[in-house]
């Protein structure tokens, strides 16, 4: 099921905007469906949304060619992961515990991925993914297909506190990889606010740090989001190495769908940072020419029936049956200790 | 080729897997030009240009590399400067590569060289032995060879196997031990061997402690013709507890033997395995000798009684043929 309309496909100008909105807003539809079905107890473990952040997650993304590039979405890239091609069905089969999904239930929510492809499942550990997708440039390098190919990865601003943000990122300049590595800075990691995070005056500043190109955009304000992103993922096909992009927004949801996020300050909510990037994202279309409110309103429907359907198949879908289960480890059965 | 030495065995593994599959590709501190801390990767970036990287300090970072590699189809070898270091890359490891097949069903066929175990002077920094703490983590190979033969060989099989293998070589043994070829008996990862056949007690151990175990077993026979068999288990995990027991189900006595520290650990998974599938095969109970339970002590004379000899395991030998 390829759940992006034709007519968006062409790579135009005017149709990129218009498919990093549909992703945007097909990204928003399933999360509020997946909050909905979390509160009514239909799914097991944590929601996380990407609220506020769609435009500069489907910004990165869509810029991105499966089967070519890869890319690490994090926890607040749902948009990304549309934008990249992500079915929904991958998203509602994991959230619903599908045995059919990619990860069998064997992982959950948004630790999903589809690494054959291009797209890795994350683990937890924040900036884990960093070297990771160094690793996979290095790998394209060693095969003689690096030319013209870029890896992605989104990270919070919590992230850029961890050691493995510093050695992934230093790592990657070091290697003068295409990296594009974007910090959706949010203003919060969990309930830690920017100032308990960091003490440096604006994070791209570490670009210069690491030797890298750095670009700051307002993550809320979607064309800027898109321009930014083109020119950093441009860059890092023409070979200028890692690119760093801090986008700054705020996360419009709690942690997870378990968090009212009450702890975020009223005054930043009430700011600029606070504006929902689909509303901008809308306002922009219409005034810009990119498109009718009608085609956004049928968007709408569209991504409300496509989420519709895909729940709806994963609901009636079986869950992992502990006795089929291979309980593998391991690829090769004979490393496999049988108790 | 006479007077193969343990890190030739290594250094010749890395050239001939290379040499095989242009997959193959070594990450690590210091192993181009300078050819690594010790001289495993001698001569290897100017045989195979590109594909000998020196990292820079980021053991993390280095496993995340190997990492994604692997899950993109290449297969890297990551040499750790020391065992001791890979505690920075801890999380890569038990977290990404270990899951990643079963989380995803895309393996991760990565080699990491851990250069483990004590030498003189050497102290607590360099001088760990790690298998055991990976050895616990679903979905990790470790493999612990002791001789230059298995160092080959299990080199060539751990860059082979689609699982990622945590590969612990013995610095101890890297110039100590000779050999006069690469020959050996190439059995698979996963089964244990039998070093010295026996039949009063079993020593069941790995890595430099086999030859250890063999010193000791020597004295017992010199002392009173105590035959003492010798199991080496070859890797740890999987562990290959059919070989343990048919051994023990021979001798009727074991000791379980490890350089490692004494709180659980190789030695307590082996007793622990024995005791519940061959209790009735027991004629004593089983007994562990392992490090003392401090850091690693510098100073050889420290170091020398913090670590089992072959007079401490031989005494251990006579209490247990003594019960």
């Amino acid at each position: 099921m390829d759940d992006t309309p034709k007519d968006l496909d062409q790579s135009s100008e005017r149709n990129h905007v218009r498919r990093v909105f549909h992703a945007m807003l097909t990204a928003r539809v399933l999360e509020n469906k997946l909050g909905s079905l979390y509160k009514a107890g239909k799914i097991v473990g944590g929601v996380y949304l990407g609220k506020g952040q769609e435009a500069v997650s489907a910004s990165m993304a869509a810029c991105l060619e499966k089967g070519r590039d890869v890319y690490a979405p994090l926890i607040r890239d749902q948009a990304g992961r549309t934008a990249f091609g992500e079915e929904i069905l991958d998203c509602t089969r994991t959230y619903l515990g599908s045995v059919k999904g990619p990860m069998r239930g064997r992982d959950g929510n948004i630790h999903r991925g589809r690494p054959a492809e291009g797209m890795l499942a994350m683990i937890s550990h924040l900036g884990a993914a960093i070297p990771v997708i160094a690793g996979m440039l290095i790998a394209k390098r060693l095969k003689g297909e690096l030319d013209g190919v870029v890896g992605a990865t989104c990270v919070g601003d919590g992230c850029t506190s961890t050691g493995a943000f510093h050695e992934g990122l230093n790592t990657a300049a070091v290697e003068k990889l295409p990296l594009i590595l974007t910090v959706a800075n949010n203003q919060y990691a969990y309930s830690t606010p920017n100032d308990r995070q960091f003490a440096c005056h604006d994070l791209v500043d570490k670009a210069v740090g690491y030797g890298v190109r750095g670009h700051s955009v307002d993550g809320t304000d979607m064309l800027a989001c898109i321009k930014v992103m083109q020119e950093a993922v441009a860059r890092a096909r023409e070979g200028d190495g890692p690119q760093l992009v801090v986008a700054s927004m705020l996360r419009l949801t709690g942690h997870g769908e378990h968090d009212d996020g009450s702890y975020v300050d009223a005054a930043l909510k009430s700011s600029g940072l606070g504006r929902d990037s689909i509303e901008v994202g809308i306002k922009q279309l219409i005034e810009g020419g990119f498109a009718t409110v009608e085609e956004i309103e049928q968007w709408q429907q569209e991504a409300a029936d496509q989420v519709q359907q895909a729940v709806a198949i994963a609901q009636k879908e079986d869950g992992p049956d502990p006795y089929k289960d291979d309980w593998m480890a391991y690829s090769n059965p004979g490393m496999q200790m049988q108790r | 080729m006479s007077d193969v030495t343990y890190i030739d065995a290594i250094h010749a593994a890395l050239d001939e897997a290379m040499e095989r599959d242009p997959d193959v590709f070594l990450y690590g501190q210091d192993i181009g030009k300078f050819g690594g801390a010790f001289k495993a990767t001698k001569g290897l970036q100017e045989k195979y240009p590109g594909r000998v990287l020196d990292a820079p300090i980021s053991e993390d970072a280095m496993a995340g590399v190997a990492i994604g590699a692997a899950i993109e189809g290449a297969r890297p070898v990551l040499e750790m400067q020391f065992a001791d270091f890979s505690s920075v890359a801890f999380n890569q490891i038990i977290n990404q590569a270990a899951t990643h097949y079963y989380r995803t069903g895309v393996p991760v066929p990565l080699t990491m060289r851990l250069p483990s175990g004590g030498t003189p002077g050497s102290g607590p920094f360099h001088s760990q032995s790690m298998e055991a703490i990976y050895s616990h983590y679903p979905g990790l190979v470790v493999v612990t060879p002791a001789t230059v033969a298995d160092a080959h060989s299990m080199l060539l099989d751990s860059i082979a196997m689609d699982d990622p293998v945590i590969y612990c070589e013995h610095k101890f043994l890297y110039r100590w031990l000779k050999s006069e070829d690469l020959s050996g008996d190439r059995l698979p990862i996963g089964k244990a061997r039998i070093t010295r056949p026996g039949k009063h007690a079993t020593v069941v151990t790995y890595s430099a402690m086999v030859h250890e175990a063999v010193r000791a077993a020597e004295m017992l026979y010199k002392d009173g013709g105590w035959e003492i068999e010798v199991v080496d288990l070859r890797s740890v995990k999987p562990l290959d507890t059919d070989t343990v027991i048919a051994s023990v189900a021979r001798t009727g006595r074991l000791l379980a033997l490890g350089e490692a520290f004494p709180w659980g650990g190789v030695t307590a998974e082996v007793v622990s395995r024995v005791c519940a599938d061959g209790f009735h095969l027991l004629d004593a109970p089983p007994v562990r000798l392992n490090s003392k339970d401090t850091p690693i002590p510098y100073h050889p004379k420290l170091w020398s009684s913090h670590r089992p000899t072959p007079e401490s395991i031989a005494e251990e030998l006579r209490k247990l043929l003594d019960y």
